[in-house]
């Protein structure tokens, strides 16, 4: 009851407007590659001091949902996703860009990021505290071992080599282990120099990986950055809709996977998506098609990031500890309105809860009209944009973007030069995803094993420490079976082959 | 294209950082223009939260904006190593923290010493605190203590980093109360309490910000604050309990060395205002921070002060010899 009261307090003229300027806002800096989320909800912060706080509650989260689902656009039409959680979408979202459908890739990530914000304001709403008490029973332990699972996904996601996959991931865990060292404080591989302290920055990385071997290419090729038919299509809303309906399952999958694994602090968007991915290819009829412009593969990134809102704010308002970075920067703001998390949040802070539920509720209902026009526009300049025009103009923002991260001119130079080098990886067949897996996963990788070291030394037993959870057992299982699954089926594929070939033999 | 219109206004925001207007300001008329306030440190963090509370009454008191921004990496040495660099006006000032600007020069390879983050004010700290879960066995500091002394190395704490607050009083206290301990840093207090509340360890050494933010869910053994805080009346300091703890981690604002005094000492009074504020004050407390009033003439007996208690527990944590 509590809820309609305040669902319909949302709805004031006020706040409408607001959640309509939130998601406009968001879209536009998520799909600037490196304007994050995190750096919308930050400057919009002091904004809202002077705000009602419903009013401010509701902009901040519209704008966060914007600017998840914004960052798609960057993914498909030019390669590089604007977050983490992102990445997976470039794999057949570009593609798919590639070859002329770029509109229908932008349409579907909104059918699939409207499916999935909804099931993690559904999930933050119904089943919030319950599903905080789970992401308790992860310990270091349990995260060095998701983070492993992580790693081995990248056999899964290497389709030509898996052995250029995990050399890739290596190249990755090297990379994170730059700078000062959360557990013990060591400083490494800086080699005295200030610039690298602070370690080499993911969302700068995956600019560089991602971005600029897509820009020394369009410089280098004369072909059009994208085939375009000439015909103005609209935004083939009817076509995505019967893809999505016929993707309902994986929808739906992919949303679940999203809301769980987003309540799991700092783990969150990245393996998310990716598990997702891995799981719409696997139970595919045919796998083979992902990675080549499969509008499956769109639908489960962008069905399983938008789901790690909702998801992410359950650890958020119920314990008190964000699950994203955004996640912190809204509960900073929170707090500073006199927000307590806890028991109170249904409650006393009922009014509270309620509202800022309500408006992500309205700001993913939102995604639908807005996103649809919004990336109809997107899809438009880029393509109607000369190159000559295009290449400057994406190069000019993927600087500033780097910059804008942490105020860093020397992350732009090392975003330049990974891009570089990634480019020059790809021409040996390495591709970015396992590496930015490797940077994204080694510290928590890391620091999971030093701190569960720590606790079975003090315990002592090692050995039950790591391997007598049943978190961390299911975790292990499942690390190698995907390390295993493909091997066993090719082998089983190969019998099955050997079969239709002995039977057409004998007479 | 819409898309690049925001792209200017970051582009000038990031301009005027960078090349800030070359005319010296007068200490009568400063701020002559909105202040850069550069938190060394990722948003959503007790110096984060802190500096947003502070935002407010700069406006009220000087008129002009306090603007803040991040410039995280390094445990806060990415952001001290460049201030000397930054525009030595006063419109740019700085986050610093303790003990961490005492403990990381320290190390090798920091790219600061202590001496370059010019202080003009420390406004307040969170006293280090140890915190056990609301079902836990341990109802007083004692019981803790005992557990420790009867099997040493058995009983776990989490705290934010290595060589931090937390990793200095934790080194502290095992010398104090003459017990062995096992200390075991992650990323961050949020990390750190976590742990505590998943029961992967027994204890954590956090602060009064965290039981005040956890209060349903945490029971504070003990507070190395001079007085109990106000928010907790009923957890007595280390002191009461015999053990002569007072610290936790203090935090401050620094400008470029180069910056004129007079426009330092304005900024200390603009910020002892801010802090002599019955309503900021309050907020500060609910929030479970400890204010205090460390202005620009006494900033350096202070930090004397301090690094001298830090050196010790460095030389305890085997940071120098």
């Amino acid at each position: 009851m509590d809820l309609i009261v305040h669902a319909l307090g949302a709805l004031s003229p006020l706040n409408l407007a607001l959640a309509l300027l939130g998601v406009t806002a968001g879209i536009v800096i998520g799909a600037l590659p490196g304007l994050s989320a995190t750096m919308a909800v930050a400057v919009l912060v002091p904004v809202t001091f002077g705000m009602a706080p419903e009013s401010a509650l509701i902009m901040l989260g519209a704008i966060y949902t914007g600017a998840i689902y914004g960052g798609s656009y960057s993914a498909i039409l030019v390669n590089t996703p604007g977050t983490p959680s992102a990445i997976a979408t470039t794999f057949d979202g570009y593609p798919m860009a590639r070859r002329g459908d770029g509109d229908l890739a932008v349409t579907l990530s909104t059918i699939a990021s409207v499916v999935g914000g909804l099931v993690g304001v559904l999930a933050l709403l119904l089943l919030a505290p319950l599903l905080a008490q789970v992401a308790l029973s992860f310990g270091p332990v349990e995260y060095f071992w998701l983070a492993i699972f992580g790693l081995t996904l990248i056999s899964a996601l290497s389709e030509d080599s898996t052995l250029k996959g995990f050399m890739g991931a290596g190249f990755g865990l090297l990379l994170s282990t730059v700078g000062v060292a959360v557990i013990g404080g060591d400083i490494r591989y800086t080699y005295g120099s200030p610039v690298l302290l602070g370690g080499i920055e993911t969302v700068s990385a995956l600019i560089g990986l991602y971005c600029i071997p897509v820009l020394i290419d369009l410089v280098a090729t004369p072909a059009a950055h994208l085939k375009v038919d000439g015909v103005s299509r609209g935004v083939r809303f009817r076509e995505g809709m019967a893809i999505a309906i016929k993707g309902k399952l994986n929808l739906l999958r992919s949303a679940t996977i999203g809301t769980g694994v987003a309540i799991l602090p700092g783990a969150g968007g990245s393996i998310a998506s990716l598990v997702s991915y891995s799981e719409a290819r696997r139970v595919a009829d045919e796998p083979a098609s992902f990675g080549k412009g499969n509008p499956q593969g769109v639908l489960a990134t962008e069905a399983a990031n938008n789901a790690t809102v909702g998801g992410g704010f359950i650890p958020t308002l119920v314990l008190g500890i964000p699950g994203t970075p955004p996640d912190a920067v809204i509960l900073g703001a929170l707090l500073v309105q006199g927000f307590r998390t806890g028991p109170e949040l249904f409650t006393t802070n009922a009014g509270i809860t309620y509202t800022f539920v309500a408006g992500l509720f309205l700001a993913t209902c939102l995604l639908l009209p807005l996103g649809l026009l919004i990336g109809r526009y997107a899809f438009k300049s880029i393509i109607s944009i000369p190159k000559a025009l295009l290449v400057p103009t994406i190069a000019f923002m993927t600087v500033i973007g780097t910059y804008a991260i942490r105020n860093s001119a020397s992350d732009v130079v090392i975003m330049l030069c990974l891009g570089v080098l990634g480019w020059v990886l790809n021409r040996y067949g390495f591709r970015p995803s396992p590496i930015v897996l490797g940077l994204i996963l080694g510290p928590i990788a890391e620091q999971g094993f030093v701190q569960g070291f720590l606790m079975g030394r003090a315990s002592g037993s090692l050995f039950a420490t790591f391997f007598g959870g049943p978190i961390s057992l299911t975790i292990i299982a499942l690390s190698l079976l995907s390390v295993f699954y493909p091997m066993v089926k090719a082998r089983r594929e190969a019998r099955r082959q050997d079969k239709t070939i002995n039977g057409e033999a004998s007479p | 294209m819409r898309l690049s219109h925001t792209l200017t206004l970051t582009a000038m925001l990031a301009a005027s950082t960078l090349v800030a207007p070359l005319a010296l300001a007068d200490a009568e008329d400063f701020p002559a223009k909105d202040v850069q306030y550069v938190i060394p440190f990722g948003p959503g963090g007790e110096s984060d939260i802190s500096a947003r509370l502070q935002q407010k009454y700069f406006e009220e008191i000087t008129g002009q904006q306090l603007i803040i921004q991040y410039m995280p990496g390094g445990g806060g040495a990415v952001g001290w190593s460049q201030l000397n660099d930054m525009t030595a006006d006063g419109h740019t000032i700085m986050g610093s923290n303790l003990p961490h600007i005492v403990l990381k020069p320290m190390g090798k390879d920091a790219g600061f010493a202590t001496e370059d983050v010019n202080n003009f004010y420390f406004f307040h700290y969170s006293p280090d605190a140890i915190l056990v879960r609301e079902d836990s066995p341990y109802q007083t500091l004692e019981d803790l203590v005992e557990a420790a002394r009867q099997a040493p190395g058995v009983v776990t704490f989490s705290g934010s980093g290595t060589y931090s607050a937390n990793d200095v009083a934790n080194t502290r206290f095992q010398q104090l109360a003459d017990v062995t301990t096992t200390y075991i840093p992650f990323k961050g207090t949020g990390a750190a309490v976590t742990a505590l509340l998943g029961g992967q360890v027994q204890a954590e050494w956090g602060y009064t910000t965290v039981a005040a933010n956890h209060q349903d869910k945490v029971r504070m053994l003990a507070v190395a604050a001079e007085e109990r805080h106000p928010l907790f009346p009923d957890v007595p300091t280390f002191q009461e309990l015999g053990y002569d703890m007072v610290g936790g981690a203090y935090r401050g604002m620094a400008v470029p060395s180069e910056t004129p005094e007079e426009v330092q000492a304005r900024l200390s009074e603009i910020f002892d205002q801010i802090n002599q504020n019955p309503q900021f004050r309050q907020e500060m407390e609910d929030l479970g921070f400890v204010l205090m009033d460390v202005g620009n003439d006494d900033v350096a007996d202070f930090l004397a002060e301090q690094s001298q208690q830090y050196e010790t527990s460095a030389r305890e944590l085997g940071l120098i010899d």
